[in-house]
This record gives structure tokens, C-alpha cells and sequence, in this order.
């Protein structure tokens, strides 16, 4: 009797020893030394910069790996009342548009600047969905150089994939739309498969400013292009984009875009499409964009309304654009580090076609083709294809690789991740999401030297992952360890906004090269006060400009008189410090604007109208010093005509 | 009864110590502060920094004066006065070069975070002003230029120069 209690006992004990140990919750995956492989001790920093897209938000995420640390929200296509962008004079241009200023949009993906193939990572490209732009980003500086607007285009999804040395940056249309003057644009919808186009935009790189221009368009069939990747290496002078609506449908295209057995991805040989634009043969047509580009030392962004584009016809330049059948409204278009293999991802498919390059080229030397869409050849499905990874799951979208002959893509219907064998096909490997996973992405997993040692997946719904906040959460993400030949959950964590595609690449790249302040003597801002002695307000008319200085911890000059009801009043702010994290803020009561924030050695011009009589204080929005309290100084508004004069001083 | 109790004891002695070793060892790792060394604080009078020995030279270079002023007037002026003693942020010029040592003028622009960490003389000056000098890039021929504006500035306003040279 003594001996069956003491047995259970030791059971009950086994057993509770048992369940406290293993995590709790939905996701009991980790195991017990996930802390120790995601834990970055104080002072520490992390491996690798993740560039994350922030989606519905238009701006992007600087994260640390393998921590999930939250580096910085860099902004691109959406306003930012905390630095000012798109409420400062400089930045301004930044947000305009062939439609004026618009203050938001919906950045998807990002690229990473490459040199053969493999992260150089001086830029990072992005793209806005809603109103067709591409933004390129200094990695020197966090911040967002230039954005250029894309014409013919709606929807631009298909971008902002690269070339292999960065030589282009595509931008494929999502929405077909028709072309041309105004009187070619204002047709029924109902006429879709005559009037509407697909464009197809290539974006030129300068290799040393980075600076963008549109070097050519190309003018393909009105489907909806989906996402793509340029080839590398062996296909580097090719570009894949994955397509769906080729029914060309033009209303509900949930139930009509998913009628045929397949759509496409669409090769173009870019390379050939250059050298025709080169020769100029393709036509001028008339395409208004806006080209935003912000200068290095002034700081000022200027936005130029450029007028037109060349469109290159690839019905009459034969050998650009082919199409590779894919089962069913692919999604992801994903080419393996070696540049043979192109996923296709079926998103209403069980099954994931790997097509092979080198089979392609042969299929199109053997004219070894199915049909044609508009007298361009439609390759041979069988003859094209490496294989099929069967029943890998329930909706796969993307797809991303280790480097080590391994593909994990994600499946968002089925929650899941999927490692398999690309030469194999073989199914190696899978772990549960929490929960629908959309996009996927390995540090360097989309080039040719992928590090694979983590993953991490981007999680479209979150329900119970973290505390609870009201309706709408944030967007989750979860980090495995993928060095040992599987799929290991180490980590979840929030991110802002809703992430679509994200890359990643060692921080030892940019690590050392951060711009830390701007030289004083570099600023050629037109207004910029060089040294207290020439701080000052002059007025033209109804306009006042102030030419101030900040450094810790005052603004001079702080004591301004003689303003007036109705004037326009340019603050214009250097901050005259030289040292690395000193920004000043300056912010004036009543101001229908944001703050800004001027970082060391650069002027910032806020505006104010002052509308009220009487005494109007500022102050510095951003801690500096233990007299930070003091930064601060006064402005006298008077009536309109009452003769006031002007005055401005500091200490006296 | 006894035996049982000993037998259970164990088992939660086992069952902690498997659960909790590995985050003892890193705590332990991680909240180990090291302490760090005291450092000397013994006054030099040419302060901390790369400069141990400058080289005064009469007359003043005109050129190196203006260089300097052209410098200070950017990146000093809003903090230091030029004409008196008296502080607006940081102390005024005046007098500068017949308190102080060439060599600590230009360490204390060159090398200002360990001059206000480590100098007994910049501490009482960063106590006084609580703002600390912002380190403004300044190269160490530029340092030497202020140094030749300072200088300069003695002689023209305060009537000597370089009384604290050794």
C-alpha cells in the first residue's frame, strides 16, 4: 500500500515537472534555449538590420535580428508629425504627386541594393502601392532620398524588385488601365480587353548617386501583375512576373480571375529590352510623373513634373516578353540563389511548379511553345518544368531559400511554413504560424549568398499572441532558427503596421558607415544662419523669415517683436550642434503644422501663420540638456497695420 | 510516510533545479557589473588629450587668427562671449589664454567628453555651467587655429596674452 502511493506520488510529480517546464499557450514550439539564441545582452547590438515594409502605414521598420527590436520608423510615403517629414519646407516635395500632395500610402516590399547578386546594401528600394511610386532609401542615413511617381501604371504591386547589380528597378502594374491622352482614358470599363494595358516599368539606377530615372516602359497584355524577381547569375539577364486575371476580367474577380486552369509568369529579357531602348525603338508617349529627389547637403527635396515616357511594343520587338503557364493565380515569383529555379506560387493550387531556367532557354531555342498571347509565345508547360512540389500544403505565397539547396515557403491558408528540397522536391520540414502567414524572408534569402540561419515569417492575423488591445492589434512576427536543417520557433514579436515583404543583411554592411551629424560647413541650405553672430529676422512684405540658431540649450534669436496677424512666418532652424544624437525640436503654439526635428548641422524651416494678437511661445520638442527646460523663447503678434517694430533678440 | 516526504523533497529539489539552472547562470553572467577603476584625479594643468606640448609662436599669424575667428564664430559663438569673462552658456573668452594652458584649450575643444568626464578643472566648469560642451568636430588644426584667435582676443581686449603658458 505505502509503495502504490509513493509510485503515484512520483507520477503526479513526473507529471507536473512535465507540464510547467513546457511553454504554455497555442504555440508550445520553442524550446528551452529559444531565450538564450534571441537574447542580445545590454549594450549589445544585433546581427543583422531587418528592413521590414510597413504596409497600410507607408513607412518602414528598422529591426534588429535576432532580438525583434524595434530600431526606428523611417518615413517614406506617409507624412511624420514626429520628425516633420512632410510637414518641414525641405520635405515637402518629397509627398508630391502628378495629383498634388498626398500624405499617405500603402508601401508593400522592399529591396536591398545588390552588386552580383549579393547585398551591398547602399539603398533600399520601396514601393506604394495605391498611388504607383518607388522611394529609394540611404542606408547611410536612414532616410528616404528620392520617390519617383510611375505612370501608366495602378496599383504599382509588382515592384520594387531589382536586377542583380541594381542596374533597374521594376514596377509591374497591378490594375490594367488604358494609356495615352484623355480622350484615350475615357472609356466604358466594359471595354477592358481592347483599351486597358498592362505597363511594365523599368527603372534606370545610377550605380554611384543611386539617383532613379524611367528608362523605359514596356507595354505588355492587360493582366494583373502580381509580384517578380530578377534573375541572378545564370538568368541575370532575365526578369519573372507572376500574373493573375489573364481571364481579363474587369468586375468581381474573385470569382471571375479564377477561372482558368493557369495563368503566368511572364519572362522578359530585360537585358535585350535595354539595348532597344537604347536604340530608341520603342515611341514617346505623353505620361506625366513627379521625379522627388532630396539633395544631400541643403536637404531640400525638389519635385520636378517630368512629361514623358518610352514605351517599348514587345509584339514587335520579338524576342523580350515570354510566358511560362502557372497553375492557378500565382502569387510569389521566386528565383534560388543559383538563378536556375523559379517558384511559382499558386496561391488556389495544391501543388508549388518549380520551373527551371536553363530549360526555359532551351524551350525558346526549340520554339517548343503552347500557344500565344498576342502573338507572344506561351512556352510549354512540361518542357518548362523542373517539378512539382506535391500537396505542400493549403495556399502557398512566397518563397525564400537558405543557400544550403533548401526553399521554404510560406502557406497561408494552411498557417504553416514549408521547407523542401529544391532539387528533390521533397516536402523536409513544417511549422505552424500564428496565425496565416503572408510573406517569409531569410537574411539575404533572396539573393545569391543567402545566410541561412534564421527566418522570419510575417503573420497576417494575431488574435491571442499578445495582450489584448481593443479590436485591432498589431501584426505579429516569428523568428526560427533554420541552421539545423529545420524549422525551429525561437521568438514572437509585434511589428508596426502590416509588413509584406522585409529583407535582412549583416549590420557589420552599414554598421561603421552611419552618418552621425551633418558638417556644418557642407550645409548649403539657401537659409541657414552660419553662426550666431547672423541669427535674424528680415521681412518682405507678409513674409517673415527668421533666421535662427539652436544649440544647447537656446535658440537665438528668442524674442521676437513687430509679427503680424496674417503674416507667413518661415522659421528657418540650424541646429548648430556637431555631435552625434543632439537633434533640436522646435515646435510654436497654435501652429497648424507638426514639430520638426533638425538634426546636428542641418536647417529646417517650419511655417507658422499666426492668427491671434498677443505673446506666442516656442520651445524645443526634444530633451538636450539639463537646460532643455530652458530652450525656449517669445513672439509678439500685433494687429494687422499697427506699426509694431520689427525687433529680435536673445539675452538682452 | 517519511520516506515519501524525503522522496518528493528531492524530486522538487531536481525539478527547480532543471527549470531554473540555465536562467541563474545567465543572470548571473549578465547583472555581474564591473566596477569600474577609479581614475586619478590629479590635476594637470594641460588637462587629458593629444595635446602635451604646444608650440607658441610670435607675433601671431594673422591668417591662423582669422581661420580660427571664422571657425568660433560658427561653432562656439552661441555659448562663449568673446569681449568679457562672463558666462552665457559656457564661460566668456577673456582672459582665457592667461587662465589656462595652450595645451588644455585644446584638448578641452578636441577631446571635450573625456576632459568633462576626467579633468578636476572642466568638472567645475561643467558643474557650473551644467550644460556640457558639445563636442563640435573640431580638428586639431582647427583647435589650433581658435587657439591663435584666442590668443588674439587676449592681447586686443584684455591687454596680455598667454599669461598661463608654461
Amino acid at each position: 500500500m505505502k509503495k502504490s502511493v509513493l509510485f503515484l506520488s512520483l507520477a503526479v510529480f513526473f507529471l507536473i515537472a512535465l507540464l510547467s517546464c513546457r511553454p504554455q499557450g497555442p504555440g508550445v514550439a520553442a524550446t528551452s534555449d529559444a531565450a538564450s539564441k534571441v537574447y542580445v545582452p545590454p549594450g549589445e547590438h544585433d546581427e543583422f538590420y531587418n528592413i521590414v515594409s510597413g504596409g497600410f502605414n507607408g513607412q518602414i521598420s528598422v529591426v534588429g535580428l535576432p532580438s525583434g527590436r524595434t530600431l526606428k520608423i523611417l518615413p517614406v510615403f506617409s507624412v511624420d508629425p514626429e520628425s516633420g517629414y512632410g510637414f518641414s519646407e525641405e520635405s515637402k516635395p518629397m509627398l508630391n504627386t502628378t495629383h498634388g500632395h498626398i500624405p499617405w500610402d500603402d508601401l508593400h516590399h522592399i529591396a536591398i541594393s545588390t552588386t552580383d547578386a549579393v547585398h551591398d546594401a547602399r539603398w533600399a528600394f520601396a514601393n506604394a502601392n495605391n498611388t504607383p511610386r518607388v522611394a529609394r532609401i540611404d542606408l547611410t542615413t536612414f532616410q528616404t532620398a528620392e520617390i519617383l511617381e510611375i505612370p501608366n501604371s495602378a496599383g504599382n504591386h509588382s515592384s520594387p524588385f531589382i536586377t542583380e547589380n541594381t542596374e533597374y528597378v521594376v514596377a509591374g502594374t497591378r490594375f490594367s488601365v488604358p494609356h495615352g491622352e484623355d480622350a484615350d482614358r475615357d472609356v466604358p470599363i466594359s471595354t477592358y480587353k481592347e483599351n486597358f494595358r498592362g505597363a511594365i516599368t523599368f527603372i534606370s539606377v545610377d550605380e554611384n548617386s543611386g539617383e532613379m530615372d524611367i528608362d523605359f516602359q514596356i507595354d505588355a497584355p492587360p493582366f494583373a501583375y502580381d509580384l517578380a524577381r530578377g534573375g541572378k547569375r545564370v538568368s541575370g539577364d532575365w526578369f519573372f512576373f507572376s500574373t493573375y486575371n489573364t481571364e481579363q476580367a474587369h468586375t468581381l474577380l474573385e470569382v471571375n480571375a479564377s477561372q482558368q486552369d493557369k495563368d503566368f509568369i511572364m519572362a522578359i529579357n530585360w537585358r535585350k529590352a535595354a539595348e532597344y531602348a537604347k536604340q530608341g525603338r520603342g515611341e514617346r508617349i505623353k505620361a506625366k510623373y513627379a521625379h522627388n529627389i532630396r539633395d544631400k547637403n541643403s536637404h531640400i527635396a525638389t519635385s520636378t513634373i517630368k512629361e514623358d515616357i518610352l514605351m517599348l511594343d514587345p509584339t514587335e520587338l520579338k524576342d523580350i516578353m515570354y510566358f511560362i503557364p502557372c497553375p492557378k493565380s500565382p502569387h510569389g515569383c521566386d528565383v534560388s540563389p543559383d538563378g536556375e529555379y523559379i517558384v511559382g506560387s499558386g496561391k488556389l493550387a495544391a501543388l508549388i511548379p518549380v520551373f527551371s531556367f536553363s530549360k526555359m532557354i532551351e524551350a525558346i531555342e526549340n520554339e517548343d511553345f503552347e500557344g500565344d498571347v498576342n502573338g507572344m509565345p506561351i512556352l510549354n508547360y512540361e518542357s518548362v518544368l523542373h517539378g512539382e512540389v506535391k500537396r505542400p500544403g493549403l495556399g502557398p505565397l512566397h518563397t525564400e531559400f537558405d543557400g544550403k539547396g533548401n526553399a521554404f515557403t510560406t502557406m497561408f491558408v494552411s498557417s504553416e511554413i514549408v521547407m523542401w528540397d529544391i532539387e528533390t522536391l521533397e516536402v523536409i520540414d513544417r511549422a505552424p504560424t500564428y496565425y496565416s502567414v503572408g510573406h517569409l524572408m531569410v537574411p539575404g534569402g533572396c539573393t545569391a549568398e543567402p545566410h541561412g540561419k534564421y527566418l522570419v515569417a510575417y503573420n497576417k492575423i494575431t488574435k491571442d499572441r499578445y495582450l489584448p488591445t481593443g479590436p485591432e492589434l498589431c501584426h505579429s512576427a516569428q523568428l526560427f532558427d533554420i541552421s539545423n536543417g529545420k524549422l525551429e520557433l525561437l521568438l514572437d514579436f509585434p511589428t508596426i503596421g502590416e509588413p509584406h515583404y522585409a529583407e535582412a543583411f549583416p549590420a557589420s554592411l552599414i554598421k561603421d558607415k552611419q552618418v552621425r551629424f551633418y558638417r556644418i560647413e557642407d550645409n548649403s541650405h539657401p537659409h541657414m544662419t552660419s553662426g550666431p553672430g547672423e541669427a535674424r529676422v528680415e521681412r518682405e512684405g507678409n513674409v517673415v523669415r527668421v533666421y535662427m540658431t539652436s544649440i544647447r540649450s537656446h535658440f537665438r534669436p528668442d524674442n521676437i517683436e513687430g509679427i503680424f496677424v496674417g503674416d507667413t512666418v518661415y522659421f528657418h532652424v540650424t541646429n548648430m550642434e556637431q555631435e552625434w544624437d543632439i537633434p533640436h525640436g522646435f515646435a510654436i503654439k497654435g501652429a497648424n503644422t507638426a514639430e520638426i526635428l533638425v538634426m546636428p548641422g542641418e536647417t529646417a524651416t517650419f511655417k507658422w501663420m499666426p492668427d491671434k494678437v498677443g505673446i506666442v511661445p516656442f520651445y524645443c520638442t526634444d530633451f538636450c540638456s539639463a537646460l532643455h527646460q530652458e530652450m525656449q523663447g517669445y513672439v509678439r503678434v500685433s494687429p494687422a497695420g499697427s506699426g509694431v517694430p520689427l525687433l529680435f533678440s536673445t539675452g538682452e | 510516510m517519511k520516506n515519501l516526504i524525503i522522496v518528493l523533497a528531492a524530486f522538487l529539489t531536481l525539478f527547480m533545479i532543471s527549470c531554473g539552472g540555465e536562467t541563474t547562470d545567465r543572470e548571473r553572467e549578465t547583472t555581474q557589473r564591473e566596477k569600474p577603476a577609479e581614475k586619478e584625479r590629479k590635476a594637470d594643468p594641460r588637462g587629458i588629450g593629444p595635446f602635451t606640448n604646444v608650440e607658441l609662436t610670435d607675433p601671431l599669424d594673422p591668417n591662423m587668427v582669422r581661420r580660427g575667428k571664422a571657425i568660433s564664430d560658427v561653432k562656439c559663438a552661441s555659448c562663449h562671449k568673446y569681449e568679457t569673462e562672463d558666462r552665457l552658456v559656457g564661460p566668456g573668452y577673456l582672459n582665457i589664454t592667461n587662465r589656462r594652458s595652450p595645451e588644455w584649450i585644446m584638448n578641452m575643444i578636441t577631446n571635450v567628453d573625456v576632459m568633462l568626464d576626467e579633468d578636476p578643472e572642466a568638472q567645475k566648469l561643467l558643474e557650473e555651467c551644467l550644460v556640457r560642451m558639445p563636442n563640435q568636430n573640431i580638428s586639431e588644426d582647427e583647435a589650433r587655429d581658435i587657439l591663435e584667435f584666442l590668443r588674439n582676443n587676449d592681447e586686443e581686449n584684455a591687454g596680455k596674452r598667454d599669461g598661463a603658458a608654461t
